[in-house]
C-alpha cells in the first residue's frame, strides 16, 4: 500500500469533519444565497474527499477478492456523481465516514470490560543477568528458568515458585479474592497478581500465555470471538450478500436503465447492523462476566445455558465448602480439659479429614506424648498416653474395646447421625468420654442463590453425591432441592446426567472439577466452581471463579439477558433491511441518503442495545 | 512448525477480519487451517513453516492491506 493511501485512511476523521463543514456551506449558499456555483463545487469536493479513504477500502477488499460494504458504497457514490448528483454523493459519503468513526467509538466502550482484564497483564520484570544484577527487561523477553526480583507493590511478571524473601500477594486478579495470600520459599505465585508487601526472589515456571493469567484473557479473548451456529450462517449468508447486492443492482439497472435506482439500492443492501448486532452483544456479554467473575467460553455456552432447565450439583465442595468441620458434641467426663488434650494428641498423629477438623476444632492445647499407637482400619485409632489406653473412632471400635454405651449415649449417637454427622467416640480405659458429630457445612448464601436459579426458571435443582443417602437428603431438604441422590461414583454421575440428556432436558453440571471432569464433559453445560485451576479452566465451559457459588444466578441471569438481545439486535438489522427494500419500490421518499441514515443509524441502535449489558446485575 | 500471535491497531469493521484472514491464508508456508483472525481483541494467530516463510512476511501482507502491526510473537509448538 502506497504512503499516500495510508496517509489518507489515517486522516479520516479530519476527512469527515472537512466534509461535514463542505456540506453545510454548500447548503447554505444553495438555500441561503442562491448561489449554485459555489453550492456544486462545495458539494463535489466534499464527496471527492469523502469518496477517497472508502474507495481505497474498497480497491484494498477486491485485490483479495472480497466485496465488502466499501465496494457497494464506492460505486454507489461514483454513479451518483456522474448524474451529478452532487448532494446525494456527498451526504452518503460523509453518513458513511461519520458512521464507521460512532461504531468505533461504541464498539471500543463493549470492548472495555477484556480491555480492563489485559491491562493488568504484566510489562516488565526485574531479572538476574549473567553477573548476578538485576535489570528491568520486558516481560517478553524472560524465558523459563530464569529468576526474577519483586519488589513491593510490583506486578508478579510469571507464574514461578519463591526462592526466596516472604511477601503478601493480592490474588484478585486471578482468584477474584482480594485478601491478601502470604507466600514464602517454595510458594507458587502467579502471573498478573500483585506483591502487597515484602521482597521475593522467583524463578519462572511458565511465561507469556502459557501462565494462568495468561490462559485466562486468551480464553476470554477467543470467548468472545467464537461462533454460535446462527453467527456462523449470518457470516456466510454475509460473504455472498454483499456480491448478491451488486448482482442484483446490475441486473436492475440493464431491466430498467434507471441507474438512479441502482445505486440507491446498493447502499440500502448494506448489512451493516446484521454483521454487528449478533457480535456485540457477545462481546458485551461475555465482558460483563469477566468483570464479575464468571468466564463464559463464547456464543454456543450462552446459547446453551440461557436454555438450561435442570442443574445438577456435585455435593462436597459445590453446595458445602468441602471441608468438614466439628458440628455436634457430647461429654460424659468430668474432667473435658484432659479428654481434650488426649484426644488432640490422638489425632495430630492422623492426617484423615476427620482427625483434621478435630484438631482444627480443638485448636492450642496441652500435648501428650504418644507411646504406642495401633490403626484400626475402618474404625479408629487405639493408642497408649500416660499410661491409659485411649480409643478415638466410630462405634464399631467401641464396640470392640467392650465400652459400655448408655442409654443417653446411644440416644445421642442417633441424634447426631440423624443430622448428617459423621461420629467419633473417645474411650479411655474402655470408658466413654465424648462424642463428636462431624459434618461438611453448606456453604453461605447457597440457599438463596438457589432460589434465585428457580426464580431465573430453572425446573430441577438435582445432588448428587458419594455419601450416604440420609446425608445428602438432609442437604436437599435445608436447601429445597428437588432431588437428591446418595451413594453416587464418579461414573454413576456422569451415567445420571446421560440419562437426563435423553429425557430431552438440558443440563448443566456444577462441580469442583476435581474428580467429575467426565460430568463436566458430558453436561451440555459444565460450570466449574474453579480457583482459576487449569483442569477446571480446560474442561468447563462456564467457570466460576474463586469457587464463588453466589456467581452462578448471575451467570445465568447474563446467558438469558445476551441470548435475548442478540435476537433483538437480529430483529432490529433484519427489520430495518426489509422495510428498506419495501420502501425502495414501494414508496416515492427513498433515496440513498435516508436508506444510508437509516443504515448507519441501525447500526448504532444495535451497540448501544449491546451495551446495555455491560450493566447488567441480577 | 511454530505459532504466531499478531497484535494489529484496533479493528473496526467485521469485512476487515475476512479480508485479512483471506490475505493471510493465501501465504503459502501458512497453515490454512489455523488462521484465526480475532475481531474482538484484533488479533491474527495461526501456524506456519519457519523454512517457506518468516512473521515479517506475514506481517508485510498484512500492513500491505492498511493495518498497522503493533508487534507480533513466535513460539515452538
Amino acid at each position: 500500500m502506497s504512503v499516500l493511501q495510508r496517509f489518507i485512511l489515517s486522516k479520516k476523521n479530519h476527512i469527515t469533519l472537512i466534509s461535514a463543514v463542505l456540506i453545510v456551506f454548500g447548503f447554505t449558499s444553495e438555500l441561503g444565497f442562491k448561489n449554485e456555483i459555489v453550492a456544486i463545487w462545495s458539494l463535489a469536493i466534499a464527496s471527492i474527499l469523502g469518496v477517497a479513504p472508502i474507495a481505497i477500502q474498497a480497491y484494498q477488499a477486491l485485490k483479495v477478492k472480497v466485496v465488502s460494504i466499501d465496494v457497494l458504497v464506492t460505486i454507489a457514490v461514483i454513479g451518483a456523481f456522474l448524474l451529478k448528483n452532487f448532494e446525494e454523493s456527498a451526504i452518503v459519503t460523509f453518513l458513511f465516514l461519520f458512521g464507521a468513526f460512532l461504531e468505533q467509538r461504541t464498539l471500543n466502550k463493549t470492548r472495555s470490560a477484556i480491555k480492563e482484564l489485559t491491562e493488568m497483564a504484566p510489562e516488565s520484570a526485574l531479572k538476574q543477568m549473567d553477573n548476578g544484577e538485576f535489570e528491568e527487561v520486558k516481560v517478553d523477553d524472560v524465558d523459563v528458568g530464569d529468576i526474577l526480583l519483586v519488589k513491593t507493590g510490583a506486578k508478579i511478571p510469571v507464574d514461578g515458585t519463591v526462592l526466596s524473601g516472604e511477601g503478601h500477594i493480592n490474588e484478585a486478579s486471578i482468584t477474584g479474592e482480594s485478601v491478601p495470600v502470604g507466600k514464602k520459599k517454595d510458594s507458587g505465585v502467579y502471573a498478573g497478581t500483585i506483591l502487597e508487601n515484602g521482597t521475593l526472589q522467583i524463578v519462572a515456571d511458565r511465561v507469556g500465555e502459557d501462565t494462568t493469567f495468561g490462559r485466562i484473557i486468551e480464553l476470554v479473548e477467543e470467548a468472545q470471538d467464537s461462533k454460535s451456529e446462527a453467527e456462523r450462517f449470518i457470516d456466510r449468508f454475509s460473504k455472498y450478500y454483499t456480491p448478491a447486492v451488486l448482482g442484483l443492482a446490475i441486473i436492475v439497472w440493464l431491466f430498467s436503465r434507471d441507474i438512479e435506482l441502482a445505486i440507491t439500492l446498493l447502499v440500502l443492501g448494506c448489512p451493516g447492523a446484521l454483521v454487528i448486532g449478533v457480535p456485540v452483544s457477545n462481546v458485551a456479554g461475555i465482558g460483563n462476566g469477566a468483570r464479575h467473575g464468571v468466564l463464559l467460553k463464547g456464543s454456543e455456552v450462552i446459547g446453551d445455558f440461557s436454555k438450561v432447565d435442570t442443574i445438577v450439583f456435585d455435593k462436597t465442595g459445590t453446595l458445602t465448602t468441602g471441608n468438614p468441620k466439628v458440628a455436634d458434641k457430647e461429654f460424659y467426663a468430668d474432667s473435658v480439659g484432659e479428654v481434650l488434650a488426649y484426644l488432640a494428641s490422638v489425632e495430630k498423629e492422623s492426617d484423615h479429614p476427620l482427625a483434621n477438623a478435630i484438631v482444627e476444632h480443638i485448636g492450642a492445647i496441652k500435648s501428650y506424648p504418644i507411646e504406642q499407637t495401633d490403626v484400626v482400619k475402618g474404625a479408629g485409632i487405639i493408642a497408649y498416653i500416660d499410661g491409659h489406653r485411649v480409643a478415638v473412632g466410630n462405634v464399631t471400635l467401641m464396640e470392640r474395646e467392650n465400652v459400655h454405651l448408655a442409654e443417653k449415649a446411644r440416644a445421642d449417637i442417633a441424634r447426631f447421625e440423624k443430622n448428617g454427622n459423621s461420629l467419633v467416640l473417645i474411650s479411655v480405659d474402655s470408658e466413654l468420654k465424648a462424642l463428636m458429630g462431624i459434618r461438611d457445612q453448606i456453604r453461605p448464601g447457597v440457599k438463596e442463590d438457589l432460589q434465585k436459579l428457580k426464580k431465573l426458571g430453572v425446573k430441577n435443582l438435582v445432588v448428587l453425591s458419594g455419601d450416604n443417602q440420609g446425608t445428602v437428603d438432609l442437604v436437599a431438604r435445608e436447601l429445597g432441592l428437588t432431588e437428591a441422590h446418595g451413594h453416587m461414583l464418579p461414573g454413576d454421575k456422569s451415567k445420571y446426567i446421560e440419562e437426563l440428556k435423553t429425557k430431552g432436558h438440558i443440563v448443566a453440571f456444577v462441580g469442583d472439577g476435581v474428580n467429575d471432569s467426565p460430568s463436566l464433559a458430558l453436561a451440555q453445560i459444565g460450570i466449574a466452581m474453579g480457583s482459576g485451576t487449569d483442569v477446571a479452566i480446560e474442561t468447563s465451559d462456564v467457570v466460576l471463579m474463586n469457587s464463588d457459588f453466589s456467581r452462578l444466578p448471575h451467570a445465568l441471569g447474563l446467558t438469558k439477558a445476551t441470548a435475548a438481545n442478540m435476537h433483538q439486535n437480529i430483529v432490529i438489522a433484519v427489520g430495518v433491511v426489509l422495510v428498506l427494500l419495501a420502501s425502495v419500490f414501494l414508496s416515492e421518499w427513498m433515496n440513498m441518503s435516508i436508506a444510508m441514515l437509516v443504515h448507519e443509524a441501525s447500526i448504532l441502535v444495535v451497540i448501544l442495545n449491546g451495551m446495555r449489558l455491560l450493566r447488567f446485575k441480577l | 512448525m511454530q505459532k504466531a500471535t499478531i497484535q494489529l491497531e484496533t479493528l473496526t469493521c467485521p469485512s476487515c477480519v475476512q479480508k485479512i484472514e483471506k490475505a493471510t491464508k493465501s501465504l503459502v508456508g501458512v497453515d490454512k487451517e489455523s488462521v484465526k483472525v480475532l475481531f474482538t481483541s484484533s488479533k491474527v494467530k495461526f501456524d506456519f513453516d519457519a523454512e517457506k516463510i518468516s512473521v515479517g512476511d506475514v506481517e508485510k501482507a498484512i500492513t500491505a492491506l492498511g493495518y498497522i502491526v503493533l508487534k507480533s510473537q513466535v513460539k515452538d509448538k
